[in-house]
């Protein structure tokens, strides 16, 4: 297990390093999410109440869409000199192999998620702060649905040619579920409403959404690679 | 035990069928050059040996295990067509992180030292993308040296190396045969493959034509394989 663990933060740290070197997909997401923010920003009134019913929904929009931009990288990057060849043919599970890169995954997004929160509670003037944690926490189960299944095919339209068209169009319908509770929960967070009593079950459909996609992506993740 | 095992390999891309029924062992300590016209099926039979695909039929063993399982894959040192380095790490970077994944005891210590047989000490901290193509090669070749495998597996690897990196790869190959390890290599160059093969296997339209000792006839004459078990 603790080998395990040492091969996925070793495959983490090798992804965030190449990213940070060469920010190409953290430069793209940035600048998309940060450009639809403003130019949304002069198109609706901010303080409009039907505003607030629809914030939610709006910043899931950002996330998902700056997200794909991140996570299309994730195994084409791994097509320069073959190096995807060298780690299916390492000892490394595949399993670890993908925990890893949804990890470095993660971390990445979370970083553009927040910074996009940041400019919409500015441009939107959102207060954000009321119910931080609760929000965070809503913000990292929903990522981690978007990392999971984008991960996954990420790796299985990695040798298409099409991959930056084929992702996105994967990934979202078999999102519908968590982007769905995520958009509601953000909403009512939003709003000053907390967690508990009625939306508590769209906390639980969130942590099941993970708990399933990310138990079936680590079981198949070699046949993925190898066929 | 043999150190490699074939045993009825057929690879079929739709109908297209890239291997058929390939079949033939390897004891430890030889060194085999896979021979075959371009698109004879040799880099793919490469790739299911090394465990990067699945054949359609048919089965490989390695030292008699399943070449997908971790313990298989330790054995195993492949140098595919593109050299499987990281341009935006360093070399030093790039050789830590495979010590990593094959779970060395000191990955940046065997690193050093495969930077400095392969002549890279004074570059160890130059990133990859600024490389020349030569200095790429060997360190590509230190790369698969470096967990000290005991089956190598080679696509072309002469292809595209300068002088001096066919030296140092020639070098390698001699005294990786030497140490007893098993060497599988994929070339169109004939004549430094069978300078350093003990055994050729030939594979003529994704079949083997011919699998056995290197013949002194194929030293003196690298056409004599394709003209005699070929189609010339």
């Amino acid at each position: 297990m603790i080998r395990f663990l040492r091969q996925c933060y070793t495959i983490t740290a090798k992804d965030l390093r190449s990213e940070l070197r060469t920010k190409e997909a953290l430069n793209a997401s940035l600048a998309f999410s940060l450009v639809i923010l403003v130019l949304f920003s002069f198109a609706f009134d901010p303080s409009t109440d039907q505003f607030h019913d629809f914030s939610g929904g709006f910043l899931w929009l950002v996330f998902a869409f700056a997200g794909t931009l991140i996570l299309n990288r994730s195994f084409a990057r791994e097509l320069q000199n073959d190096c995807l060849d060298a780690l299916v043919a390492s000892p490394v599970p595949a399993a670890a192999l993908f925990l890893g890169k949804a990890v470095a995954n993660l971390l990445l997004l979370m970083a553009i998620e927040f910074v996009s929160l940041l400019a919409f509670a500015f441009f939107y003037q959102v207060n954000w702060t009321t119910h931080a944690p609760s929000l965070l926490l809503v913000m990292a189960l929903g990522t981690w649905a978007l990392t999971v299944i984008g991960t996954v095919f990420s790796a299985l339209t990695v040798n298409l040619r099409l991959r930056e068209l084929m992702l996105p169009t994967l990934v979202y319908p078999l999102l519908i579920p968590a982007l769905m509770a995520a958009i509601l929960l953000t909403t009512d967070l939003l709003s000053g409403t907390p967690l508990g009593g009625d939306n508590l079950i769209w906390v639980k459909l969130l942590v099941a959404f993970d708990v399933i996609f990310t138990a079936v992506a680590l079981a198949m993740m070699d046949t993925v690679l190898v066929g | 035990m043999n150190a490699l095992e074939i045993t009825g390999v057929s690879k079929y891309y739709g109908d297209y069928p890239a291997l058929r029924d390939v079949g033939f062992a390897v004891e430890p300590g030889t060194t085999v050059a896979l021979l075959g016209r371009n698109g004879a099926g040799k880099t793919t039979l490469l790739r299911i040996i090394a465990g990067l695909s699945k054949p359609t039929e048919g089965t490989v063993k390695i030292h008699g295990s399943d070449t997908r399982l971790e313990i298989t894959r330790r054995k195993i040192g492949v140098l595919g067509h593109g050299i499987s380095l990281y341009d935006e790490l360093s070399a030093i970077e790039n050789l830590i992180l495979f010590g990593r994944l094959y779970d060395l005891e000191n990955p940046r210590k065997r690193a050093e030292e495969w930077l400095e047989r392969t002549g890279l000490a004074r570059v160890r901290d130059g990133l990859v993308r600024e490389f020349s193509r030569g200095m790429r090669q060997r360190l590509a070749v230190a790369r698969a040296f470096l967990h000290e495998p005991e089956v190598l597996l080679f696509d072309e690897p002469f292809t595209a190396l300068d002088d001096r990196a066919i030296a140092v790869l020639q070098t390698l190959l001699r005294d990786a045969h030497y140490a007893g390890r098993t060497i599988v290599m994929s070339t169109h160059q004939l004549r430094e493959a069978l300078e350093i093969a003990t055994h050729v296997t030939l594979i003529q339209r994704g079949r083997v034509a011919y699998a056995g000792v290197r013949q002194q006839e194929m030293v003196d004459d690298p056409g004599w394989l394709y003209r005699t078990y070929g189609e010339g």
